[in-house]
């Protein structure tokens, strides 16, 4: 799960990394009061959106009074930067910037350790910085069993070479960052620009953040970082109903049991929509391992809502989940949509219980129902009824 | 001859006493796995029933290592309990562990890997079905009736694809079957399984399934381009995946342009790896090798 800004800068300063005050607004009115209680001066208005390339878009600017803050989320507010509508923006108080620096710290699946990335050289696209000048990026491997101590803070900024008057400041704050990224579980923290003010002081003047999901159950407070209003209402109706469920843009509607099948079955439908006017999944949707028939008709249930929907492949290879389940997942809601059900539905079951759960397809004998022996023969007729 | 586990293996599992370990141990056993015990601190003395089979329950893998021998464990665990069981096995000094569980933290995944590696234990997982060797041990969840002995290796991110390839190869069979999980950090990657499939002389040809992000199926590919003179056959699923969205598996996103289907495709044709666009044309091209 990526943050915004906002929920970024909100984390550091849980955690003491020096921030900025920073106040988050959703009217133009919201902003001006914050521009207000942070004393009424120059404030910088944010657009707040999970995506790069901001500044250039027009979605950062400068208000020097409480009014002119007003107008700049008048202008920012509901503005499309790369796809993502603008909801929010934050009010930070100015800063007087003498140097900008670059820190991340992420999991390095390769290695499978994490790595610590700084330099000198902030503000700019990292990844820009190192493909063309990748001496000025210092990578530094961190052991997981150690993670940032002083000693590895200190190695970051040797190896950043940061002047030696600079390196005490910005190895606290690199210690400091590392407290938010071990303490939340966190898979990535950046910050760009980390800056030094006219002043001296370091300062994470922009966060970027992303949380592993599967520590949620240690983190009971991430639940309200979730972005609900952005998720799509289908996927938001299946994690509902605990279905691992992502939308996608096609006509052909997907289920299928384990998260590696259920990709494969996206592709090999995408290869044979090649031959029916390249119809595409609508969906990704795995109901999971050892899934019973109420998992299945829920799954159904959410796919057969999709308006763009116009076949269902229901492809299951049953290791642990039972194809008598599945069958009787898909019979049961079938019969409860009755005359609502209207597109048709092609089913491959190979492995547990495959002739028994074929029997019960068989003798429910349903006229939206096309058993297809094999996973590639299925996608072709799935495709075929996508497309007719 | 196999990988990693064959009929020798004396396996025990912890959280045996749970209701997935309970179910789980019930199928090993059926499939002729030695179980040997399980591990619940509150419940060392007793026994559980497995039709007739009667496993003794341990307090400890320390304790259940030395009244049995065990030299291999399998951990059917809640995730907050799996940083600390995956440790007390490794500090018992267990062989290999396979840890099945799926919401792993990939914090806790990092720590015990590093630690783990440090003591020379060999870790599976988390968050895969296990490994096979048919008509010998099977520790995990694979359906053990799908097919039987053969020539074949195969390592894969995915359980169902495992599943669905050995289905398509039944008539060949396999040697070993590894499902090694599709969590962003797991124990055993693509290149240690090539490289043990590599030196067993049972093996004759592997397929390997990968599946979008990171670059595991990358550097395997270089790997087997230095290292593996065996024929290798390829899977890799995902195309269709958008860039940024995790797809099931905790691993499996594209994040920007890296990670994706077609750069491991591409990597993988480039070491001379033949790579299908559907599991049944990649057990195809499999059996044209095989059958020469």
């Amino acid at each position: 799960m990526d943050l915004y800004e906002y929920q970024a800068r909100d984390m550091f300063e849980k955690h003491g990394v020096p921030v900025l005050p920073g106040i988050v607004a959703e009217t133009p009115a919201e902003a001006k009061a914050a521009a207000e209680q942070m004393g009424g001066g120059t404030v910088v208005v944010k657009a707040q959106v999970k995506t790069g390339g901001r500044g250039k878009a027009g979605g950062v600017k400068l208000a020097h009074s409480p009014e002119e803050a007003e107008a700049a989320a008048e202008a920012i507010l509901g503005m499309d930067i790369k796809g993502h509508t603008v909801h929010r923006v934050m009010i930070a108080a100015g800063a007087k910037i003498a140097e900008e620096f670059y820190f991340s710290v992420l999991l390095d699946r390769a290695q499978r350790q994490y790595l610590a990335m700084c330099s000198v050289e902030g503000g700019v696209e990292i990844e820009q910085l190192a493909v063309e000048r990748p001496e000025a990026l210092a990578r530094v491997a961190v052991d997981p069993l150690v993670g940032i101590d002083e000693a590895k803070a200190r190695e970051i900024v040797d190896t950043a070479n940061f002047p030696e008057d600079l390196k005490g400041a910005v190895a606290d704050v690199i210690v400091k960052l590392w407290g938010v990224y071990a303490n939340e579980d966190a898979t990535l923290v950046e910050v760009n620009p980390l800056v030094r003010t006219e002043d001296g002081s370091i300062i994470a003047l922009d966060g970027k953040v992303t949380l592993d999901e599967n520590a949620g159950f240690r983190h009971e407070d991430h639940a309200a970082l979730e972005d609900k209003d952005a998720a799509d209402p289908l996927e938001a109706k299946a994690k509902a109903l605990d279905l691992n469920y992502v939308k996608l843009d096609g006509s052909v509607g997907i289920i299928g049991n384990g998260a590696g099948l259920v990709m494969s079955t996206l592709d090999v439908v995408a290869y044979a929509g090649e031959q029916h006017g390249h119809v595409k999944p609508a969906n990704f949707l795995d109901i999971g391992g050892g899934a019973s028939a109420a998992v299945m008709a829920n799954g159904l249930d959410v796919i057969l809502n999709d308006p763009q929907v116009k076949s269902v492949f229901v492809n299951v290879f049953g290791g642990i989940t039972s194809c008598i389940e599945v069958a009787n997942g898909i019979v049961g809601a079938l019969e409860t949509l009755g005359d609502a059900a209207t597109k048709p539905l092609v089913v491959r079951l190979d492995g547990n219980s495959v002739e028994e759960g074929r029997e019960i397809l068989a003798a429910a004998n349903h006229p939206l129902v096309t058993i297809v022996e094999t996973m590639d023969g299925a996608a072709a007729k799935a495709a075929e009824l996508a497309n007719a | 001859m196999s990988i990693f586990i064959n009929s020798d293996s004396k396996v025990i599992v912890q959280g045996m006493t749970g209701s997935e370990g309970q179910k789980h141990t019930a199928r090993m056993l059926a499939s002729g796995t030695t179980i040997v015990g399980g591990v619940n601190p509150r419940k060392a003395g007793t026994a559980v029933d497995f039709d007739g089979t009667s496993v003794p329950v341990y307090g400890s893998v320390a304790d259940a290592m030395a009244a049995t021998g065990a030299n291999v464990s399998v951990l059917f665990v809640p995730p907050a309990f799996t940083k600390a069981a995956v440790i007390e096995a490794v500090d018992a000094g267990i062989e290999l562990a396979v840890i099945i569980t799926e919401g792993v933290p990939v914090a806790d995944t990092a720590e015990f890997f590093a630690y783990a590696q440090s003591k020379g234990v060999r870790l599976i997982g988390p968050n895969c079905p296990g490994l096979i060797t048919p008509g010998q041990s099977n520790v995990g969840i694979t359906p053990a009736n799908i097919t039987g002995s053969g020539k074949i290796g195969l390592v894969s991110k995915s359980g169902t694809l495992t599943y669905q390839m050995m289905f398509e190869l039944r008539d060949i069979g396999f040697t070993t079957a590894v499902g090694i999980g599709g969590d962003p950090v797991i124990g055993t990657t693509h290149i240690d399984c090539l490289e043990a499939f590599q030196n067993d002389p049972e093996t004759e040809a592997i397929v390997m399934i990968g599946e979008i992000g990171g670059d595991a199926e990358e550097r395997a590919a270089a790997y087997i381009k230095d290292n593996v003179t065996k024929p290798v056959v390829g899977y890799v699923a995902g195309f269709e995946a958008p860039e940024g969205k995790t797809m099931g598996h905790a691993g499996a996103i594209v994040s920007g342009s890296a990670g994706t289907a077609q750069a491991k495709k591409e990597a993988l044709e480039a070491a001379g790896v033949k790579v299908g666009k559907t599991p049944t044309e990649t057990a195809e091209l499999m059996r044209a090798i095989i059958n020469g």
